[in-house]
């Protein structure tokens, strides 16, 4: 009997047939699974955490599979917002939901957001029969498939027979006692990992085989679903080998009657590609069809390791190949050592230099542009396979010279014009996304850091660039980028604008930049995408469609964000004010500095500043997600970012022995006031006299019950309180030296090197934050001098008092940094100076204030209203338009400038 | 049941009737509490279309739930005003049934949408805000159908669909209903496709609202109301392909002109709906929307010399 289709729906319709392909379940939203999904969560980032739904979608995941189980989660109550979000993006809700959860009411919450008919994942015979049918029959009330495990009240079936017994046992339970459709029915007779070396491991990829099998032709209609990648457990940190099983397992899967997966696609060899001796000893495993299986598939398993550079000098067998193959070959593994020689054998094999470059080493490095597109390279390789392009090229150039070719215009080579726009010191990302571009056939035109408008524009009509890539990081940079994109429309310029950067956003690109240019302006949300946005908007077929296609998303985000404005209520300044943080300053203890004043620190040892690293933000910088340490052992990134961890610490290693770098700080603590919103600060030797004022803002969002309209001077003793207080201020910086090393970088054509450095410098910078604020906890101030060295803590910022910097969200006025340089004399001292934008330069520095209050807790002001603006300029004694530029971010108003 | 209702031009007095002629908030507009106030009205309403041949009767209960009534603080009333409404169906439907035996006439129970939404936001700033939560719509469904099938309903209807998850929610607390009383009558349900986009006003398309309510009992789907019969037909036409179920359709009389009234005319509307016959794509046909006596009189004189669309097996798309 022709069994029924199984029909799904979302928005739109699913049906899966016996002759559909293989379903494909999209597996990223899934907390337990992915570390990135979980941090976005826990942090409330639903705008990203919907995006990688989207690229789910995007990337072809038929169903989307929706799991919230974390402890520290209420995960019903996620589940209903997160669901809630997906059916307000009609992109995501296209597809149909598979609830994902462990606990039943977290699958009811779920089933009571779908309009459409999903899938529960799942159910189980494990709290017996009755249970199961409870569960069932609620189930098949709300409109959705459902998933059996194989799992009853004795565990989890482990064997063939116990696959089909519980399979077949839950099939007639849901068919005869639930009233389900026999389609409706999914079976996931668990994969469990082969070659672990455990006798009964033996047989569980071959009994899931034939126990799909046994379903498919035994249980009329019923599916036969798997998470795929538990199947290659055991080779943990060896992907090629865990790829090759997840391709050779769904084959023969399939074959056998699997008809829907959740899968990572990123995972997944091709079969096709898998090398003979690696599949035989594979399917060897699989299919259990020799007794020395495992044993065999492990002695040849590390030779298929992606190995890095450091192996592959041990396995010089590529050596042997001819040259185009050894150039390939240096270039995909990133290896530098025979750059010269092969690129001078090429040569006088071509005859030419420049057939050179077009021919073998662009073929190179369009094969990396690919693996990366596909997720098959992460970014630290990408860097490294440039390099050995770039070196390859300088080699090369003279000789190019020489043939005086005249035409250096090479081709037809797109070329980018890539700037961090004036007042902007910070270049990392901008440099990786010159990497990847160049990969993959792009010609770069870097102008650098603090570039001027004027300056832009000119060298982009000099060198008739295809596009344009602003960068920046500080919030002053987004106004410079409007001013950028107005100065381009005013030239009659229409060539597409790229805009990334930490501080930028799909919604102020939409608001902000693309009203002023009547040409493509394109948000990049990171550097993996900036190649596919650039083909997109250069290609002669899809480049008006794509044009058209973004200004009306932009033209729409403008609406809603319009929309959403004009919902959004201020309190007024004076509600706002009698809503403030109230501390019972009466029972306050406050303790007296050991040291007042001004001080600086010199001769700052690395080896003690390195125990203060948070490095998740370091692998952030190369696009590896997960939290240190645990990101050193992901299945995924693990080996890379053990690699990159290696490198960094080597480079730590060498800094610290040459002292290449020169670590420098200075703080002060001074006795200080609090009034309104201004900290008034005294002369420790004489506490009439007023040394500063330092203005602050205060939120003015309708705040719920129970929560207060923040600003930073509330945890300051007010006058009047009886109370002298005190408050802080420090800079520090690990910049010094850093353009001399990075010089020898760039002569040795080196940007992986380039880049690591300047991210370690950053990480030292931060470290070095932290370690005085340490410092000043337990000595210099002393209010904590029983509290003992830890990193963890630190990094979760548990500890007492804050350090706020000024252009961040508590206190989002760059403009006061100046009297905090001026306060503590920065640029004498330690030789940091600020840019017009009050960026710091070295770009490798952080400075802040101190608070120290128990209660004192980081919160963003977020929106605020023309009545605080108008106060706080008259407070700085600044025309309220000036104000009003540089807070822009913050105005909750229509400004007119 | 609202176009005849407006021509009898009703004062607020009238709505009120004697029983509620203190209440506190203004009750124009109310149609469903007429079943209280003016049940000779509404037994009229209904004799009428059964005169011209009618075969089944919508309670006048589009809007009898606690979640609609809460605009006129009728909460309270709910279970008494399905109860009511659908006696005065029945009474009606009786005694033209022994009237003539040989073409027995049926009532549905009319469960109109409410006028909030269980998956769309009101609120663009919070799109994952919900103004009724599922739980909230299963009860009230509930409690009108609990009221409705005491009345004596044959069939209950839910109509004007323009959020699947409202449905959803309908039949979840109607099949509880089911299970607590153990009666149980066929499942009638009828979606609306707002625009040209041919989807539901929360985003579905046919075939996927099909697939997600397939999985109650029903004995027949479609479409009423946004559209007159031509604007609709592809979408009816669509659904007749997929669905081994009854097909139902009971289009606007045309589309509203620029004061918002129907003014096609039954000849028009008869020459539309024939396209529907000749094509077999219905087993109900009815008039939603600004449809008279004088509309349903045309289409089951037509109709009668038509056979009923066939239920065949719908082949796996």
């Amino acid at each position: 009997m022709k069994p029924n289709p199984l029909r799904l729906s979302g928005l739109e319709p699913l049906v899966i047939t016996p002759e559909s392909n293989f379903v494909n379940v999209g597996e990223r939203t899934n907390v337990t699974g992915s570390r990135r999904f979980l941090n976005l969560i826990k942090n409330k980032e639903y705008e990203t955490a919907l995006e990688v739904a989207l690229d789910q979608v995007r990337g072809g995941a038929q169903i989307l599979d929706v799991n919230l189980d974390e402890g520290m989660l209420d995960s019903a109550a996620e589940m209903t917002n997160f669901l809630n979000l997906i059916a307000s993006e009609p992109e995501i809700a296209r597809i149909p939901i598979m609830i994902d959860s462990s606990k039943w009411e977290v699958i009811v919450a779920g089933l009571k957001c779908l309009q459409g008919k999903g899938v529960v994942n799942s159910i189980s015979l494990k709290d017996g029969e009755k249970e199961f049918l409870k569960r069932a029959k609620i189930i098949r009330r709300f409109g959705a498939a459902v998933i059996a495990m194989a799992f009853d009240e004795d565990g989890q079936a482990d064997s063939y027979e116990r696959r089909i017994e519980i399979a077949e046992r839950s099939y007639h339970l849901l068919v005869e006692e639930a009233g389900f459709d026999q389609s409706d029915i999914i079976i996931d007779p668990n994969i469990f990992p082969v070659a672990t070396g455990m006798e009964e491991h033996r047989r569980n990829a071959l009994d899931y085989f034939l126990a799909a099998k046994w379903i498919r032709e035994n249980l009329p209609g019923a599916h036969v679903i798997g998470g795929v990648s538990n199947v290659s457990f055991s080779f943990r940190g060896n992907n090629p080998v865990r790829e090759a099983m997840h391709s050779a397992f769904l084959y023969h899967a399939i074959k056998h009657g699997m008809d829907m997966g959740i899968v990572n696609p990123t995972q997944l060899e091709v079969y096709d590609n898998i090398p003979e001796e690696l599949l035989t000893h594979v399917e060897d495993v699989l299919l259990d069809r020799r007794d020395d299986a495992t044993e065999r598939l492990l002695e040849i398993a590390e030779k298929y390791r992606g190995t890095g550079q450091v192996k592959e000098k041990e396995n010089e067998a590529w050596r042997e190949e001819d040259v185009e193959k050894r150039l390939s070959h240096a270039l995909i593994k990133g290896i530098t050592d025979y750059v010269e020689d092969d690129a001078e054998e090429a040569r006088q094999k071509y005859g030419s230099p420049l057939q050179v470059i077009e021919g073998p080493l662009m073929d190179g490095m369009n094969t990396v542009g690919d693996l990366f597109g596909e997720g098959k390279m992460f970014l630290p390789q990408v860097v490294k396979s440039a390099r050995v392009m770039k070196q390859a090229v300088a080699y090369l150039t003279p000789f190019l010279e020489e043939e005086k070719l005249g035409n250096e215009e090479s081709g037809n080579q797109p070329k980018v014009l890539l700037a961090t726009v004036k007042g902007d010191v910070h270049d990392i990302g901008k440099n990786i996304v010159s990497v990847v571009l160049s990969c993959n056939s792009y010609e770069i035109i870097d102008l650098g850091v603090m570039v001027p408008t004027e300056k832009i524009l000119d060298e982009a009509e000099k060198h008739q660039v295809d596009m344009i890539g602003l960068s920046g990081l500080i919030t002053p940079s987004l106004d410079e980028m409007v001013g950028v994109a107005e100065a381009m429309n005013k030239r009659g310029m229409n060539i597409p604008l790229l805009i990334g950067g930490a501080t930028t956003s799909r919604i102020h690109t939409a608001v902000k930049i693309d009203p002023v240019y009547d040409g493509p302006v394109v948000h990049v949300l990171d550097a993996s995408r900036a190649v596919s946005v650039g083909n997109d908007v250069l290609s002669e077929d899809r480049r008006d469609k794509k044009k058209e296609a973004i200004k009306q998303e932009y033209a729409k985000l403008r609406e809603e964000h319009e929309g959403r404005t004009k919902r959004k209520k201020l309190l007024s300044f004076e509600e706002a004010k009698s809503n403030k943080v109230q501390l019972d300053w009466e029972n306050t203890d406050i303790k007296t500095p050991n040291k007042t004043g001004v001080h600086t620190l010199e001769e700052i040892d690395i080896e003690e500043i390195r125990k203060f690293i948070d490095w998740s933000p370091f692998f952030r910088t190369w696009m590896l997600t997960g939290k240190y340490p645990a990101i050193l052992d992901d299945e995924t990134v693990g080996e890379q970012a053990r690699e990159l961890f290696d490198d960094a610490n080597a480079l730590i290693d060498s800094i610290s022995e040459k002292k290449g770098l020169t670590l420098k700080a200075v703080y002060g603590l001074f006795p200080a006031v609090s009034k309104g919103e201004s900290v008034s600060i005294f002369d420790p030797e004489n506490d009439q006299k007023v040394l500063e004022t330092f203005q602050f803002l205060r939120q003015q969002t309708q705040k719920r019950r129970g929560q207060n309209n923040s600003s930073l001077a509330d945890y300051i003793a007010p006058e009047g309180s009886g109370k002298l207080d005190y408050f802080g201020a420090f800079a520090v910086t690990a910049g010094h030296g850093i353009e001399q090393i990075l010089d020898t970088y760039r002569k040795e054509n080196d940007d992986y090197n380039s880049i690591l450095i300047k991210a370690v410098a950053d990480r030292l910078a931060e470290a070095l934050a932290e370690f005085l604020h340490y410092k000043v906890r337990t000595e210099f101030w002393g209010y904590d001098p029983a509290e003992k060295f830890d990193n963890e803590r630190f990094i979760r910022e548990d500890y007492t008092g804050i350090r706020p910097a000024p252009g961040y969200p508590a206190c989002p006025d760059h403009t006061e940094k100046r009297k905090l340089f001026d306060l503590l004399n920065v640029e004498e001292n330690i030789g940091i100076s600020l840019t017009e934008s009050f960026a710091m330069y070295p770009a490798s520095s952080v400075s802040g204030f101190y608070f120290a209050h128990p209660e004192a807790d980081y919160f963003s002001v977020g929106k605020i209203g023309k009545d605080q603006v108008e106060d706080y300029a008259k407070r700085k004694n600044w025309p309220t338009q000036e104000i009003e530029k540089w807070l822009k971010p913050n105005l909750g108003y229509d400004s007119n400038i | 049941m609202g176009t005849m209702i407006q021509r009898h031009k009703l004062t607020e007095d009238d709505f009120r009737g004697d029983r509620f002629k203190d209440w506190k908030v203004e009750l124009k507009g109310n149609n469903d509490m007429l079943s209280l106030t003016q049940p000779k009205i509404i037994q009229d309403i209904h004799e009428l279309y059964l005169e011209v041949g009618a075969d089944i009767l919508e309670t006048n209960t589009f809007s009898g739930t606690s979640i609609a009534q809460a605009d006129y603080a009728m909460e309270d009333f709910v279970y008494e005003l399905n109860y009511e409404s659908a006696k005065l169906a029945r009474a009606a439907a009786d005694t033209f049934t022994k009237k003539n035996p040989e073409k027995p006439r049926f009532v549905a129970g009319s469960i109109g949408p409410t006028n909030k939404t269980a998956s769309i936001s009101p609120d663009v700033s919070r799109p994952e805000y919900r103004a009724i939560t599922f739980d909230q719509l299963a009860e009230a469904f509930k409690e009108q159908a609990r009221g409705l099938l005491d009345g004596g309903v044959d069939a209950i209807l839910i109509e004007t669909i323009i959020d699947t998850l409202n449905a959803k929610a309908a039949l979840f607390g109607i099949m509880e209903l089911f299970e607590e009383t153990g009666k149980e009558v066929p499942l009638m349900i009828s979606g609306t496709i707002t625009d040209n986009s041919g989807r539901t006003l929360s985003g579905q398309t046919v075939e996927a609202f099909l697939i997600s309510l397939s999985h109650a009992p029903l004995m027949s789907i479609g479409f009423n109301c946004a559209f007159g019969a031509k604007q609709l037909k592809p979408y009816v036409d669509l659904l007749s392909r997929s669905t081994n179920l009854f097909v139902s359709a009971y289009p606007n009389a045309g589309l509203p002109n620029e004061f918002g009234d129907y003014d096609q005319g039954p000849d028009t509307m008869r020459k539309e709906v024939k396209t529907y016959l000749d094509d077999g794509l219905v087993n109900i046909l009815g008039g939603c929307c600004g449809t008279t006596p004088e509309h349903i009189k045309e289409m089951a004189d037509m109709a009668a010399n038509y056979k009923p669309r066939s239920v065949h097996k719908v082949e796996a798309a």
